[in-house]
């Protein structure tokens, strides 16, 4: 397969293009922000992106979905990247779908509906730490009657205030750091003894800390299999952190072109300051490191639709050269743009605020790298 | 089977019947590579290997037949290709006139000057180098001044040529000269012409890693007729319009050049952790050097996928004319990082410049080499100029 989007991906891309810009372009998330609305998205948005059929693409045809790929996936990430449009997409239709694509008929019948209509907002409840540390979860879930208790704190779970249903990693036996005993669980939002404190990040983004008191949940709220959730939530983390890496890729894509364009107006000592050598060479610095961000992206995504053996360590590669090159884009970009890239009124700051939220979800680039050095058996 | 399984197949029996044992070992220094020409050194296995091959029309597979190359498809290329990695079968054949002036006439050159020149290229019986630079042009290549003077039935050549690649070994040249004055980019023409002329001088340069790959290049009232035998022009392209020739073909050296130098490799930090040592849990006993290895293995792993991106997308018509540049820039950088890394991993050991444990500094000399990359082809600067100016359409000042 050649490393670039075929024609119908470029299709998809044209009218995700048009759709973030004209219905979830910056001036929409801005309005979000500053009405400070609790959920930080706008539910009519998230309908319409059912509309397009972008809920269902990881879902299958037989289940009314668009049965595309990772690739896909990533094609609208990336332009809601760029955009930054407010929305649950990754959370909801590519990281929770992936997960209920692993677990049972029963539960994909139970939630693709909903978010194939766009009604429903799936979170993920993993991190309890501030750093994501997926092999170390502690957080408890035993055997109660038919079912299970789920005790123990999650924090970071983005939409988590908003969200009907989470996905929840707990341990069922063993401890921090065995691969077995890691089973997922589809919790509603709405079960006794589960509270949400849902906090405002430096991106706007709403994320929850969700506390578990004595959550009683049914044995059919089990995604996958009892004590094997390692292998699932494994699956899950790919789909997410190269949905993620995607997502990046725009803003930081995002960032190059606005600022690019700046320096071409911008005028000091009577001078264009894109004329200027010093700015040219970081701009075209810039342009190689988010070259080869977009091809790493790009082949993690094909290798996860391959379901290539390798594809994992990509994953890591692409999510690390990702949050390296956009972390550059945008630091570079409120420089460039000078006292101006600190006001609010300009956008380049919230691209800033945004690649910083993105690259602390499933993981930073030093996590990656030390995986990828683990992957390697060193 | 498909046709190409079966090519596949094929091949794959052809190359293990055929490849010298010799062959089969991985290259270990500049005397493994072989550049045949008119007075080459062979290592045992190293011509039946090219003659073998050049036979099938394989040193050059996706040449047309006629011109001496293999006719195949790039599928099938790829395939050979592929093919002889996977059993560890060497190149039977390295030469400028492969990379550089082969793509140069079956792009620009006549009928004439490609049954001339092509076939001998491919038989590896002439070797060709490169003479671009000099003294005072560097990176304004076009400021080019030998000059080629108008004599009716040849041109008087006159002037220096420096970091000339291989010169002292080569049998001919292709050479940029200015035939007019008056005008800066077409006053240039591409010039073919026989290293043993009276009045070329070579004289090698010695590098900061003990080697001299290059040399100046001197020529003395050198005579170059304006055609071999009745009708092959020593001009390729038209007279004063060689910088078009030249344009073409630095955006194939870029492309060349712009490899990471890993091809094959596995990773740094599995290599070095062995060599190194593990601490209780299996990692490199080194932790700062764990991390700068992982890092550089994400941006080898990364680079690589952008070298598949630029390759499709070139075959596809898709990528920016200028491209090349940047894949130049950032390859050499990584490969120059990359053998900083090499040389901190090794430690006093590789420092050692002529013992035989490091076979003869083999490490040290390789990481010197590395330095030339980013100025070589183009410097970094100059990359980076075109990419800000053709890509991103900043203004000039």
């Amino acid at each position: 397969m050649p490393l670039y989007l075929n024609d119908d991906q470029k299709m998809l891309q044209d009218s995700a293009a048009d759709f973030m810009k004209g219905e979830g372009n910056v001036a929409h998330f801005r309005e979000f922000r500053d009405k400070n609305c609790k959920d930080g998205f706008s539910h009519a948005l998230w309908k319409q992106f059912a509309e397009m059929g972008f809920t269902g693409i990881l879902v299958s045809e037989d289940e009314g979905g668009l049965g595309l790929g990772h690739t896909e996936a990533g094609v609208v990430l990336e332009e809601i990247g760029r955009n930054l449009t407010p929305s649950p997409f990754l959370t909801t239709a590519v990281a929770g779908v992936e997960a209920l694509n692993a677990g049972g008929k029963a539960l994909r019948d139970k939630y693709f509906p909903g978010i194939l209509s766009g009604d429903s907002v799936l979170a993920l409840a993993i991190d309890e730490g501030p750093k994501h540390r997926p092999d170390q979860i502690t957080m408890a879930a035993t055997r109660e009657g038919n079912g299970f208790k789920l005790d123990g704190k999650k924090q970071f779970v983005v939409q988590g205030g908003s969200a009907d249903t989470l996905v929840v990693a707990a341990r069922t036996s063993g401890s921090a750091g065995e691969d077995k005993g890691l089973t997922l669980f589809a919790v509603d939002t709405s079960a006794s003894g589960l509270s949400r404190d849902s906090v405002r990040l430096v991106d706007s983004a709403m994320a929850a800390h969700v506390e578990f008191d004595g959550v009683v949940v049914d044995a059919d709220a089990v995604i996958g299999e009892v004590d094997e959730g390692s292998a699932l939530l494994q699956r899950m983390l790919n789909a997410g952190r190269a949905g993620s890496a995607a997502e990046t890729l725009g803003v930081g894509a995002g960032a190059m072109d606005i600022t690019v364009e700046y320096i071409k107006g911008r005028k000091q000592f009577d001078t264009i300051i894109g004329t200027f050598q010093a700015l040219q060479h970081r701009a075209a610095h810039l342009y190689s490191e988010m070259e080869i961000a977009r091809a790493t992206v790009l082949k993690a995504q094909q290798m996860l639709d391959e379901g290539s053996s390798k594809a994992e360590m990509m994953v890591s590669v692409a999510k690390a050269k990702a949050s390296k090159a956009t972390s550059l884009s945008v630091k570079e970009g409120v420089q460039m743009h000078g006292g101006v890239g600190m006001t609010d009124e300009y956008d380049i700051g919230l691209y800033m605020k945004r690649d910083r939220a993105l690259s602390e979800f499933m993981g930073d680039a030093n996590y990656h790298t030390n995986l990828v050095a683990e992957m390697h058996g060193y | 089977m498909s046709d190409l399984e079966s090519f596949r197949a094929e091949t794959a029996a052809w190359l293990e019947a055929n490849c010298p044992p010799e062959m089969r070992r991985p290259v270990v220094d500049e005397s493994d590579i072989c550049w045949g020409g008119k007075n080459p050194t062979f290592k045992p296995g190293q011509k039946e290997w090219m003659d073998k091959m050049a036979a099938k029309g394989w040193t050059v597979p996706d040449w047309p037949k006629e011109y001496g190359g293999g006719g195949l498809s790039r599928a099938e290329t790829k395939i050979l290709l592929q093919e002889m990695g996977r059993l560890k079968i060497r190149s039977p054949l390295s030469s400028f006139g492969i990379w550089m002036l082969g793509p140069a006439l079956l792009h620009f050159g006549t009928e004439e000057q490609k049954l001339h020149f092509l076939p001998p290229i491919a038989r590896g019986e002439v070797r060709w180098c490169q003479g671009y630079s000099e003294p005072g042009s560097g990176s304004d290549l076009a400021s080019l001044q030998t000059s080629a003077e108008d004599k009716g039935d040849h041109y008087l050549i006159n002037g220096q040529k420096i970091w000339t690649s291989y010169a002292d070994k080569a049998d001919w040249i292709f050479c940029l000269t200015r035939t007019d004055k008056s005008t800066k980019h077409k006053g240039i023409s591409f010039m073919l012409f026989d290293m043993t002329n009276q009045g070329v001088e070579t004289k090698p340069i010695v590098l900061i890693s003990g080697q001299s790959a290059f040399c100046e290049t001197f020529f003395t009232d050198v005579e170059v007729p304006k055609t071999y035998g009745d009708d092959v022009s020593s001009v390729v392209g038209e007279v004063n319009r060689g910088w078009d020739v030249a344009k073409y073909l630095l955006g194939h050296e870029r492309s060349m050049i712009s490899g990471d130098g890993s091809s094959g490799a596995t990773s740094l930090g599995s290599k070095f952790a062995d060599q190194y040592g593990r601490d209780e849990m299996g990692r490199l006993d080194d932790p700062m050097l764990r991390a700068q290895m992982a890092e550089m293995d994400i941006d080898v792993l990364a680079f690589r996928a952008m070298a598949e991106r630029f390759g499709d997308t070139f075959k596809a018509n898709l990528c920016h004319p200028a491209q090349p540049n940047m894949m130049k820039y950032a390859g050499t950088e990584i490969n120059k990082r990359r053998h900083e890394l090499i040389m901190s991993a090794g430690g006093s050991e590789v420092l050692e410049w002529e013992s035989d444990a490091s076979n003869g500094g083999l490490t040290a000399r390789g990481w010197l080499r590395t330095k030339a990359n980013s100025i070589e082809g183009g410097t970094s600067e100059v990359m980076l100029n075109v990419v800000s100016k053709q890509i991103l359409q900043l203004p000039n000042a």
